[in-house]
């Protein structure tokens, strides 16, 4: 996957994320750190370069640290250019509690899982939907994320609903 | 309701909503406008939706059987509701089999449709709308005045003052949007915390695999779907279609149409039961995932029979987007309230009335949609909602009773409609027949109708407006004129057929006038026969059988020209708008686009002389003279307002066009007693974009009249300033 496609994605999402920040899995742990607010908590990363392991993330929370928690970490699927859009994979890891619940959202994304728009995404979901009711594995629901929760049911738009207030993005490239 | 009873009615909501209502839609339409201009593939796009959505329509059997059994092999349910009570009962018996007492719902017009709150509550059990537009309506007891945004009628003020009244607070909310949402939010937060069973409703459904998407931009539909351990989801069965794919186009249209934004914060793609635990809040333990429960209720209440009606089958199209509502003139005066029925809203809403509920509930919406049309382009599928609104109104006026006064009218009018209709209606949309007796004697004819005494009794019997001035006969029709006139240029290559349109005709003859002296100027051999109104008038009081008639006369009319290879150049645009558009619904496809293809908007047929060797210099000119430009709202639809523009450019001036949807006038809708005050108000948003002094001219005839009621002043056609007579 070309830089282009990532510096395409990192613009768009600064449209409507609070940060978009590059770097490669030797950088992410200080990275990660800088934009933590503790209590943190997050589900298990897929990726084999980067792990919340050593991290301050609790990748396993009772609901009362889930309740609790200032941050929420998980890693994204698919992601969009054309949008800066994210996917939330649900896992059984937690993912979705974890990206809704608290107030600030990280995202870690993989630069290969940046596909350059919507057809391209669709036809990701479709193959993906498919196979994981075909092998009755995770897989058939993930929730499209661009930005943070927002309402203009209040005069004015206002950041921050039942959903993260604030959303930053790392993208990992290898 | 009486035309004063409606009237009052209209001056109600427009007083306590319109402002809040304006300055919201309004907002929104300025945004969609811009993103949809940006957004290359729109049309692309657009067509995509349009036949996905067709094609599940027609499958729509085979679609519901698939996702059946595509849900159950997920693990949930699916029940096929046939109507409202159906549907409320089954969700009643959800709660009841689970022990539950608390349900938590995102947003859901469907759920409105079936008025499943009241049914709950009155069952005992407790409900918490999470939408924080929802959460507001439901402590105001008040119904939606958007599809999409159900409080945009309350300001913050409003909803400041309705929380401290309702909720016993320390210390009472301010008017800050901040403030207000951190509030809602915790209240709502809450109560979802505490829910039994979330309720969804559902953007789409996909068939292959029982996926529902969501589109949010708040966080509470994934909340109220993943936090409890019960998920409903309740959806019409229009919003089935087949595949994951197929949900691209809709994804990348519906936020750009809907809300100006390039795409919601949230696109929740469940397909349920969803595989992550649910939680309770109250003992801190999660619930394991293989337990959750989901239940599909799909709502027929209507949709089937909608879907053998081959004119409102469109609606079942709609995605409930909210567009056409924003792109409407008269919307953006009053909203939902105003322009809605039992639960739907706007252009389209008058056909998701007729359909769910009958037409009744569809009555007095209906005439709210003049058929300005500028919230066709708007449509991210397609949707016909004008002519949606046509057919509500035709049938309307075959369903209503005759009156007394009515016998009066019938006789003197020679339609194809039932003696129930509205007289007003009868007397619009038989207009060529009143001008066609008036100019028999237009002195005698403009006199009576300026005396007092007449302009009383069409008020009284007619509704139509006394505060209005209306318009007065020409000595001499513009056919009258040119018949037996000698034709400058008899050899010329290009010879057309200037359409002698009723308001040209009869009532402005000098802007026909002057198109015929400066189509000749540029070389032209110009023709007027006489030719039968459009069918416009009839067409827009919802009489389909006399406007079809009028299109027959028409093409009887005018084939001949069209074989000896003439032009036809329209003056008015909404009677282009009928050539290009409507005469597909009235004439058979062949005869339709032998009219469509050959007539052209007047300017538009200048522009092409200009651009095939004829010399601007022909005509007066003048170095750079300031003029304001309103179009008309059919004009810009087709997309033709920028040659008058260009042309008159080119003809010296500096040209500004007025950028409002609709002037309010809207051929007879301003004239009407009951709608005169919105009318105005429409109008008063067109006053604004009007200079202080200087010229304004204008294309269509009733937007003509609207704008000299606003500034006392003649606003001409354009073609008037290009008149070699006028040098």
């Amino acid at each position: 996957m070309g830089t282009d496609i990532v510096a395409q994605f990192t613009d768009s999402a600064m449209e409507t994320v609070d940060s978009c920040t590059r770097t490669d899995p030797d950088g992410f742990e200080e990275t990660l750190a800088e934009l933590v607010a503790e209590p943190a908590v997050g589900a298990p990363l897929p990726s084999e370069s980067v792990s919340l392991e050593d991290t301050v993330v609790d990748t396993d929370p009772s609901v009362e640290e889930l309740s609790a928690a200032e941050t929420g970490v998980t890693q994204a699927g698919t992601a969009i250019a054309d949008y800066g859009t994210v996917t939330v994979e649900s896992r059984p890891g937690g993912d979705e509690l974890v990206s809704l619940y608290p107030p600030r959202h990280i995202v870690i994304l993989e630069a290969d899982d940046i596909v350059p728009d919507a057809t391209a995404a669709f036809d990701r979901f479709e193959t993906q939907v498919r196979e994981a009711r075909e092998n009755g594995t995770a897989g058939a629901t993930r929730v499209l994320e661009t930005g943070a929760s927002a309402t203009g049911d209040m005069g004015g738009l206002v950041s921050g609903v039942h959903g993260p207030t604030e959303v930053h993005i790392v993208v990992i490239e290898a | 309701m009486s035309r004063s009873e409606k009237a009052d009615k209209i001056r109600r909501v427009m007083e306590t909503d319109g402002e809040n209502v304006a300055e919201s839609v309004r907002g929104k339409s300025d945004k969609t406008g811009a993103v949809i201009d940006s957004f290359e593939p729109y049309e692309q796009y657009r067509e995509e939706a349009r036949r996905i959505k067709e094609e599940a329509i027609e499958s729509l059997p085979e679609r519901i059987d698939e996702v059946t059994e595509a849900v159950e092999e997920n693990g949930g349910q699916v029940y096929l509701a046939q109507d409202a009570e159906d549907a409320n009962q089954y969700i009643e018996g959800v709660m009841a089999d689970r022990g539950a007492d608390h349900i938590a719902k995102s947003k859901s017009m469907t759920t409105e449709e079936l008025e499943l709150n009241d049914h709950l509550e009155a069952a005992g059990y407790k409900i918490t709308e999470t939408d924080l537009g929802e959460f507001i309506i439901q402590q105001a007891d008040e119904t939606p005045s958007h599809l999409v945004g159900p409080a945009m009628h309350r300001s913050p003020p409003d909803i400041a003052e309705l929380f401290n009244e309702m909720f016993d607070l320390e210390e009472p909310l301010s008017a800050d949007p901040q403030e207000l949402t951190q509030f809602a939010r915790e209240r709502v937060g809450d109560r979802i915390r505490d829910a039994d069973v979330g309720l969804t409703g559902a953007n789409f459904v996909v068939t292959e695999t029982g996926t529902i998407c969501l589109v949010t931009n708040e966080g509470n539909a994934r909340k109220t779907a993943v936090t409890p351990p019960a998920h409903i989801a309740v959806a019409g069965i229009e919003k089935l279609v087949p595949t994951v794919s197929d949900l691209q186009p809709f994804v990348e249209l519906i936020a750009k149409t809907g809300t100006g934004q390039d795409i919601t914060s949230y696109m929740s793609l469940l397909t349920p039961p969803v595989e992550t635990d649910s939680v309770d809040f109250e003992t801190d333990t999660y619930g394991p995932a293989e337990d959750r429960s989901f239940h599909l209720v799909l709502i027929d209440n209507g949709r089937m029979a909608m879907r053998e009606d081959d004119d409102l089958r469109e609606t079942l199209y709609c995605i409930r987007c909210g567009a056409c509502s924003n792109a409407c003139a008269n919307f953006q005066s009053t909203g939902g309230h105003a322009f809605g029925g039992e639960t739907y809203s706007g252009g389209i809403g008058t056909g998701w009335e007729a359909g769910v509920y009958g037409l009744d509930s569809a009555a007095d919406m209906n005439d709210l949609c003049t058929g300005c049309s500028q919230c066709v382009p708007k449509c991210p599928v397609k949707i016909d909602i004008p002519w949606i609104n046509t057919v509500v109104r035709d049938r309307l006026n075959h369903s209503r009773e005759p009156e007394s006064m009515d016998f009066l009218v019938d006789g003197l009018t020679p339609d194809e409609e039932p003696s129930g209709l509205d007289i007003q209606k009868r007397v619009f949309g038989n207009i060529e027949t009143f001008a066609k007796l008036g100019s028999i004697a237009p002195t005698l004819s403009n006199a009576a109708i300026e005396s007092g005494t007449v302009q009383k009794l069409l008020d009284r019997f007619a509704g139509i407006d006394s505060r209005r001035e209306l318009p007065t006969l020409a000595d001499e029709t513009l056919v009258e004129w040119a018949a037996g006139r000698p034709n400058p240029n008899p050899d010329a290559d290009r010879e057309i057929v200037l359409y002698p349109d009723l308001y040209t005709n009869y009532f402005s003859p000098e802007r026909g006038r002057a198109a015929v002296r400066v189509l000749e100027e540029l070389g032209v051999s110009v023709r007027i026969p006489s030719v039968p109104e459009s069918g416009r008038a009839p067409l827009s009081q919802g009489m389909i059988d006399t406007a079809d008639g009028k299109a027959s006369a028409v093409y009887a009319a005018l084939s001949e020209h069209i074989d000896a290879g003439r032009d036809i150049v329209v003056i008015e645009p909404s009677d282009l708008a009928m050539f290009q558009n409507e005469y597909e619904r009235l004439l058979p496809a062949e005869s339709a686009d032998r009219i469509a293809d050959v007539s052209y908007e007047l300017f538009e047929y200048l522009y092409g002389l200009l651009e095939n060797g004829a010399e601007v210099d022909a005509l007066p000119t003048v170095d750079g003279e300031a003029l304001t430009y309103h179009s008309h709202c059919q004009q810009r639809t087709l997309e033709l307002d920028p040659y008058t523009t260009e042309v008159l450019s080119r003809a010296g001036y500096e040209v500004t066009e007025t950028d409002v949807e609709c002037c309010g006038m809207a051929g007879s809708f301003g004239y009407k007693s009951e709608y005169y005050e919105l009318s105005m108000e429409v109008a008063s948003r067109l006053d604004d974009q009007l200079p202080e002094t200087g010229p304004v001219v204008a294309s269509g005839t009733s937007c003509g009249e609207q704008i000299a009621a606003l500034t006392d002043d003649e606003t001409p056609h354009p073609i008037t300033l290009l008149d070699p007579d006028a040098r």
